[in-house]
């Protein structure tokens, strides 16, 4: 242990820690910028600096180590003097159009700014000078860098959580800034929309693109039904915005709440997560079939999970070999879309032309899925607008709502019915689970042997988790599966999922089933998720997606009775000719650049 | 624009495939054709398995490593504030007038690129220049003439 003072009182802190850190073990705040929990330290902002006794300049706190005997002052006349001209630097060189910034009141920057609270400028302007790139071409964020303090948050988000570097810091001194490669619109380069810089951007240099006012408008217009679908990691987050701690699940006051913001059908995404466990499970099933007893060559396998878009793009970039390998079915929010203007129409008896089809997301990368010239399985664009967990929240304050106090209702019908399995796939390992779940019960006719059907193994943090089933006492059809191992993986974390892909590609793993999600503890952490998100947050996420499931009734995606009618009215029956026409897809080799 | 061909192929043979070898290809790659097509540098990220924002930032940095395209004679005129002072001006107008390009220009037979450069640390003999590695100091718009045309007629 090592003993330091900070501001003239004691502390005890292991070998290692930051004196940033330290300070906080007593309370003391120091502004940061590019320091992030997720992140490697980077000590570029200076924001942190803080004065060592002794020393002859000012050291910066997230960056430095406590040491024996250390004397800090984070409060002195020199540090708030340096922090100050620090912060004014950077707004001399920043567009501060705060009232017209999608980041106002939200903001790191405009927040130190306030607390400094600045009065005429110091420095000169040098905005006027610089013709700044603002890059909407992604359908998922935009990018302002006018709005940009080089902190490169992103650029270690991009690249140690998702080893994409879709960008990186391009050219240097006054000319530095943070570019794709040669500067080409973000839609056109490796970048795979998932969002986690725009999680992670202090500033409204990285935002996503908002469809907020065009879903106002949809829902203004009398001619229009407007179907809300809610994916599984939204109900655990979204309280965070609204004044919830991380963890608390708000299920149905959000449905309350999308109810009184004027959806004409609140409906639940997990209903086609249920049936995703239905198509996939099939596929994996009679892949094995195909491979195992009638020895085709031809089929693909592993096989990997579909449902996270950020994976899609990342794998149809950079491992365009093993598009094969890819489950073909759509991600539950793209089959509840294709659904919506087909089999809900017809249910409800809504012409599909006057439906409106919203799905509220934890990512970013579902708004660039949305907008795929695949996603038209309907006739019609299968989701029209993809919100964020962050944007609902906007809306519900937008609309005045009391969400605290708002009575908890139950999801429309049809289409709004759900299990925990379907819960569970906002976190990583749930997708593997729930399709155990499910297969295992199919090929045996029992339950999964674990406890309380929760699969402990392919949970947690874990950045791949592997698990191996064994297959006993199979039913007649499925008994070439007998004594067989089932050997899964999962990785969450494009990262990770490199790992794991290069392994498949290099001919070194030999998985049956692997679940990818793109974002670091899977959707709960990801790209649309209330800021910030880090490790401490996304375990509290994760805990109430768990919870969430262990209370509901049903467990077990084939158990839910909607999921059973929409199979007797209307699919006919999983991979039928209709499911493949609505609820598969394909995929495309993309550039490695 | 030239091929790449075989040229990073051989470039990471010689350099290897570690992270470090990136400036020497990169370096290697511009010694011989004046500056880094597109091609060139996503074929590099995927020899080193990286990024190609990765290469396309690290070559940005420096101003000898460029990503646009140049002529074969890449003329850089010294800006900095002794040769300014010394008539840099007057050398600039006289390649201007010649070559009939402008600053940050190529000829249309790419053959000369003209670019301004920081200091390359020869002050003592003030006005310089560089055409490719090679420096020409204690210039006049004359002096400058005699040398392009040498470079003209090779
Ligand atoms: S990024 Fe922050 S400081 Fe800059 S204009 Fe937006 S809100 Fe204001
Ligand atoms: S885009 Fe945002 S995260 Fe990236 S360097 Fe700029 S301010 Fe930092
Ligand atoms: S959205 Fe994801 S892939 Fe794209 S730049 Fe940001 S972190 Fe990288
Ligand atoms: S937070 Fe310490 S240098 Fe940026």
């Amino acid at each position: 242990m090592i003993n330091l003072k900070i501001n003239d009182q004691h502390v005890n802190v292991p070998e290692g820690t930051t004196v940033l850190n330290a300070a906080k073990e007593l309370g003391i705040n120091i502004p940061t910028l590019c320091n992030h929990k997720d992140l490697c330290v980077a000590g570029n902002c200076r924001v942190c600096v803080v004065e060592q006794k002794g020393a002859r300049t000012l050291i910066a706190a997230c960056a430095m180590p406590a040491s024996e005997g250390m004397e800090i002052y984070t409060n002195s006349l020199k540090v708030r003097n340096a922090r100050k001209h620090i912060v004014e630097l950077l707004l001399s060189e920043h567009k501060s159009d705060c009232t017209k910034c999608y980041k106002n009141q939200k903001c790191e920057l405009q927040r130190l700014a306030n607390e400094y609270s600045f009065g005429e400028e110091v420095f000169l302007d040098l905005t006027e000078e610089v013709k700044y790139k603002i890059d909407r071409s992604s359908p998922s964020f935009i990018k302002d860098d006018s709005k940009c303090i080089r902190c490169q948050r992103c650029v270690r988000t991009c690249s140690q959580l998702q080893q994409v570097s879709a960008i990186a810091v391009a050219n240097k001194g006054s000319h530095q800034k943070i570019s794709s490669f040669h500067d080409r619109p973000m839609s056109h380069v490796v970048c795979t929309n998932c969002g986690q810089c725009v999680n992670r951007c202090p500033t409204g240099a990285l935002v996503e693109k908002t469809y907020i006012d065009l879903v106002w408008d949809a829902i203004y217009d009398s001619d229009k039904h407007v179907v809300v679908q809610t994916a599984p990691a939204v109900r655990v987050a979204l309280g965070e915005d609204l004044g919830y701690d991380p963890g608390e699940r708000v299920t149905g006051k959000m449905v309350t709440a999308l109810k009184q913001l004027g959806f004409d059908s609140v409906l639940d995404t997990d209903f086609t997560a249920d049936l995703t466990i239905m198509e996939e499970g099939t596929e994996l099933l009679t892949r094995l079939k195909k491979a195992l007893v009638d020895g085709d060559k031809e089929i693909s396998l592993p096989m990997f999970t579909s449902c996270s878009p950020g994976w899609i793009k990342f794998i149809e970039h950079k491992y365009p070999k093993l598009l094969n390998n890819l489950s073909t079915c759509k991600s539950p929010q793209q089959m509840f879309g294709a659904l919506s203007k087909t089999y809900f129409a017809q249910k409800r008896n809504i012409d599909p032309s006057k439906i409106v089809s919203v799905s509220i997301m934890p990512c970013t990368a579902k708004k660039y899925e949305a907008d795929r010239p695949e996603m038209r399985s309907s006739g019609y664009k299968d989701v029209d607008y993809v919100l964020t967990t962050r944007e609902l929240a906007v809306m519900v304050k937008q609309a005045g709502i009391d969400f605290r106090n708002l009575e908890e209702t139950k999801y429309d019908s049809v289409m709004g019915d759900s299990t925990g399995a379907a819960v569970i796939f906002g976190a990583t390992g749930g997708v593997m689970e729930a399709a155990l779940r499910t297969a295992y019960e199919i090929v045996t006719g029992r339950e999964v042997p674990f406890k309380n059907l929760n699969i402990a193994p392919v949970r947690g943090m874990d950045g791949v988790k592997e698990a191996t089933v064994k297959i006993e006492g199979t039913t007649e059809d499925w008994n070439f599966l007998e004594g067989a191992e089932l050997k899964v993986a999962i990785a969450h974390g494009l990262v990770n999922a490199n790992k794991i892909a290069r392994a498949v590609a290099e001919g070194k793993a030999s998985y049956h089933f692997i679940e990818i999600m793109a974002c670091p503890g899977g959707c709960i952490g990801g790209g649309g998720q209330p800021i910030p998100t880090n490790m401490e947050i996304r375990q509290k996420r994760m805990e109430a997606i768990y919870s969430e499931d262990e209370n509901l009734p049903l467990r077990k995606s084939h158990e839910n009775p909607e999921v059973i009618a929409i199979y007797n009215d209307f699919l006919t029956k999983p991979n039928s000719h209709k499911s493949h026409e609505l609820l598969h897809t394909h995929y495309v080799e993309r550039e490695s650049y | 624009m030239y091929n790449t061909g075989n040229l990073v192929k051989e470039m990471v043979e010689r350099h290897g495939r570690n992270r470090d070898s990136l400036m020497p290809i990169l370096q290697d790659i511009v010694g011989r054709h004046n500056y880094l097509t597109d091609e060139a540098m996503v074929e590099v990220a995927k020899e080193l398995d990286i990024s190609a924002a990765e290469v396309y930032g690290t070559a940005s940095f420096y101003s000898f490593l460029d990503t646009e395209p140049r002529g074969r004679y890449v003329i850089r005129v010294c800006k900095t504030i002794t040769c300014s002072m010394k008539g840099k001006n007057d050398i600039l107008g006289a390649i201007e007038d010649l070559l009939k390009i402008k600053l940050g220009e190529t000829t249309l037979d790419n053959q000369f690129s003209l670019l301004e450069t920081n200091c390359i640390g020869w002050c003592h003999k003030a006005p310089a220049i560089l055409i490719n590695d090679m420096p020409y100091t204690e210039l006049t718009p004359e002096k400058v003439l005699d040398v392009i045309k040498g470079y003209m007629n090779k």
